[in-house]
């Protein structure tokens, strides 16, 4: 199935979507998906167009929005990365709905973006933060995040204590 | 009155069978399992931030600590990523060159796979130690390349460090007709073995749509008869000019992954034959800046690396350093269906089960 067939069948069945293909600065075939239908189409992703496996779960902080980019492949038919994009203008609360439900292969990456990226999954059956401790301060993979040496003393106090930990 | 409680035990972050700092909250029923939950994050180190701040030549001293028994994989596919995101074109030998180390690493990541898969059994050390001892003669062949054993830094961006020495291919063509032995001899003496077939059958089973709904990879998703390898489905580097078979079983229990890794081994050593034979002589790299500036833009690129698949997406602003580098590890995605195959299992069975699976827990917590 070439990238133009994926493209005219998802049009067909979402025609109320605005699914954008973004031409400029990628090397792989890549949609925007608006955040509140992102569900539907992965839905009709894996069960109509044969994308069964979700490879990666990933997110990118830009000054204007926050981006959550999944890749996706199909295992029955082989061949190259379909990227889905959604964008999340909202830089307070920026908030998704999980792909967990459909490829239950997002747990811990979605985990991983909340955790590093602080942006929340609706759905998601268990999020919580995976490699950071609870009371964290921050989220490091944000662009605002101070890159510095943090020290023991700064972080020991936030560390949840035994038998919470 | 008679009255039953699950008890919930901790499982690490201590302790020998997880093969680093890796905790599981085990909630039990007597000795049955109905809760697992795997904890992370002793071991991150923040690579993907870490690099952020870094050029990306310097990065790729950071994907050798990944996994850090499959050094060579993870330049490799790093090195793929960013040739992907600048448009770096590599020299047919240097490609032959990395095909060579990785394949290599298969073998050593495979073999010691299996070694600690016995070691978890209680066959302590015995069988690990023979694996040490041919993994050791394929890390004196990475030595002799990169100078280092296990942190090699040996693929680059745009082709390879350096020129393979003059012994280099001498050594491994003496050494292929060995391990072809080795592997053998392991099939020989462990896979009929009575004690481990009583732990390994039937014990951790993944049925094929579970291991593919969970995004496993490499030989887990194999040994559950899925026949998905990036090496065929998506060929990258010269993989399309190699003939190899893609292994699979069917059962996908523990002792079918160990099946699965004897495999792939016998593939990895035919490919190596071929490989050997028709290395071409010509440049060793392509010249690329040390502050290598991609044009504007994102790449995704992956690689069947012997764990999984290893995938790294990179987003550059046209400055040297990546604005965005994203690490895709096959060992912590591998984990997410853990607790579905050991639920209903004895707490001996985790061990076994874990082990099958094959994780590094740098790679899991980067």
């Amino acid at each position: 199935m070439t990238n133009e067939e994926i493209l005219s069948k998802l049009k067909e069945a979402f025609p109320d979507v605005a699914i954008q293909v973004q031409t400029e600065e990628t090397k792989d075939f890549t949609l925007i998906v608006p955040a509140e239908r992102l569900v539907e189409v992965a839905t009709h992703l894996r069960d109509h167009l044969g994308f069964d496996y979700l490879s990666d779960v990933t997110s990118v902080d830009y000054p204007d929005r926050f981006e959550v980019v999944y890749h996706l492949f199909s295992m029955k038919r082989g061949g190259g990365v379909l990227t889905l994009k959604v964008h999340l203008p909202d830089k307070e609360h920026p908030e998704v709905d999980s792909v967990t439900p459909i490829w239950p292969g997002a747990n811990y990456q979605e985990r991983e973006v909340y955790d590093l990226m602080g942006i929340s999954f609706r759905n998601h059956p268990d999020l919580r933060r995976i490699m950071l401790w609870d009371g964290f301060p921050g989220h490091p993979l944000r662009k605002d995040f101070e890159n510095r040496l943090y020290t023991y003393k700064e972080l020991e106090p936030t560390r949840p204590k035994p038998p919470n930990w | 009155m008679l009255k039953t409680e699950t008890i919930t035990i901790n499982m690490g972050p201590q302790h020998p069978s997880t093969h680093g700092v890796f905790r599981m909250v085990l909630t039990l029923n007597g000795e049955t399992i109905v809760d697992l939950k795997p904890m992370f994050g002793y071991l991150h180190r923040g690579l993907e931030k870490t690099s952020e701040s870094r050029t990306y030549l310097q990065a790729v001293p950071f994907t050798d600590r990944l996994d850090y028994i499959c050094s060579m994989s993870n330049n490799f596919a790093y090195a793929v990523a960013v040739e992907k995101l600048a448009g770096i074109e590599v020299p047919l030998r240097a490609e032959y060159i990395r095909v060579i180390m990785a394949e290599l690493t298969r073998l050593v990541n495979h073999m010691l796979a299996v070694g600690f898969l016995f070691n978890d059994l209680g066959a302590w050390y015995t069988p690990v130690v023979y694996a040490f001892r041919e993994r050791e003669r394929i890390l004196d062949l990475f030595e002799m390349a990169s100078g280092s054993r296990m942190m090699c830094n040996y693929i680059r961006p745009g082709g390879v460090a350096a020129d393979l020495p003059a012994e280099f291919l001498p050594q491994l063509r003496k050494m292929i007709p060995h391990l072809e032995n080795f592997v053998r001899e392991i099939r020989f003496y462990l896979s009929d073995n009575e004690i481990f077939k009583a732990r390994a059958v039937g014990v951790g089973f993944l049925p094929a749509d579970m291991a593919v709904a969970y995004s496993i990879t490499g030989p887990v998703l194999r040994a559950s008869g899925v026949k998905y390898d990036v090496r065929k489905a998506e060929p990258y580097s010269i993989y399309d000019q190699f003939e190899f078979d893609v292994p699979t079983q069917v059962a996908g229990d523990v002792y079918a992954r160990y099946l699965q890794r004897l495999d792939e081994m016998d593939e990895s050593l035919k490919i190596l034959r071929q490989a050997v034979e028709r290395i071409p002589d010509g440049e060793y790299a392509t010249k690329v800046p040390s502050r290598l500036r991609p044009p504007k833009g994102e790449a995704y690129a992956r690689i069947e690396a012997p764990k999984g698949e290893l995938g790294f997406y990179l987003v550059s602003d046209g400055s040297p350093n990546p604005y965005r580098w994203r690490n895709r590890p096959p060992s912590l995605i591998n984990l997410s269906a853990l607790r579905e195959m050991c639920l209903g299992h004895k707490v001996a069975d985790v061990v076994t089960i874990l082990g099958s699976i094959d994780i590094t827990l740098a790679d899991v917590d980067r």
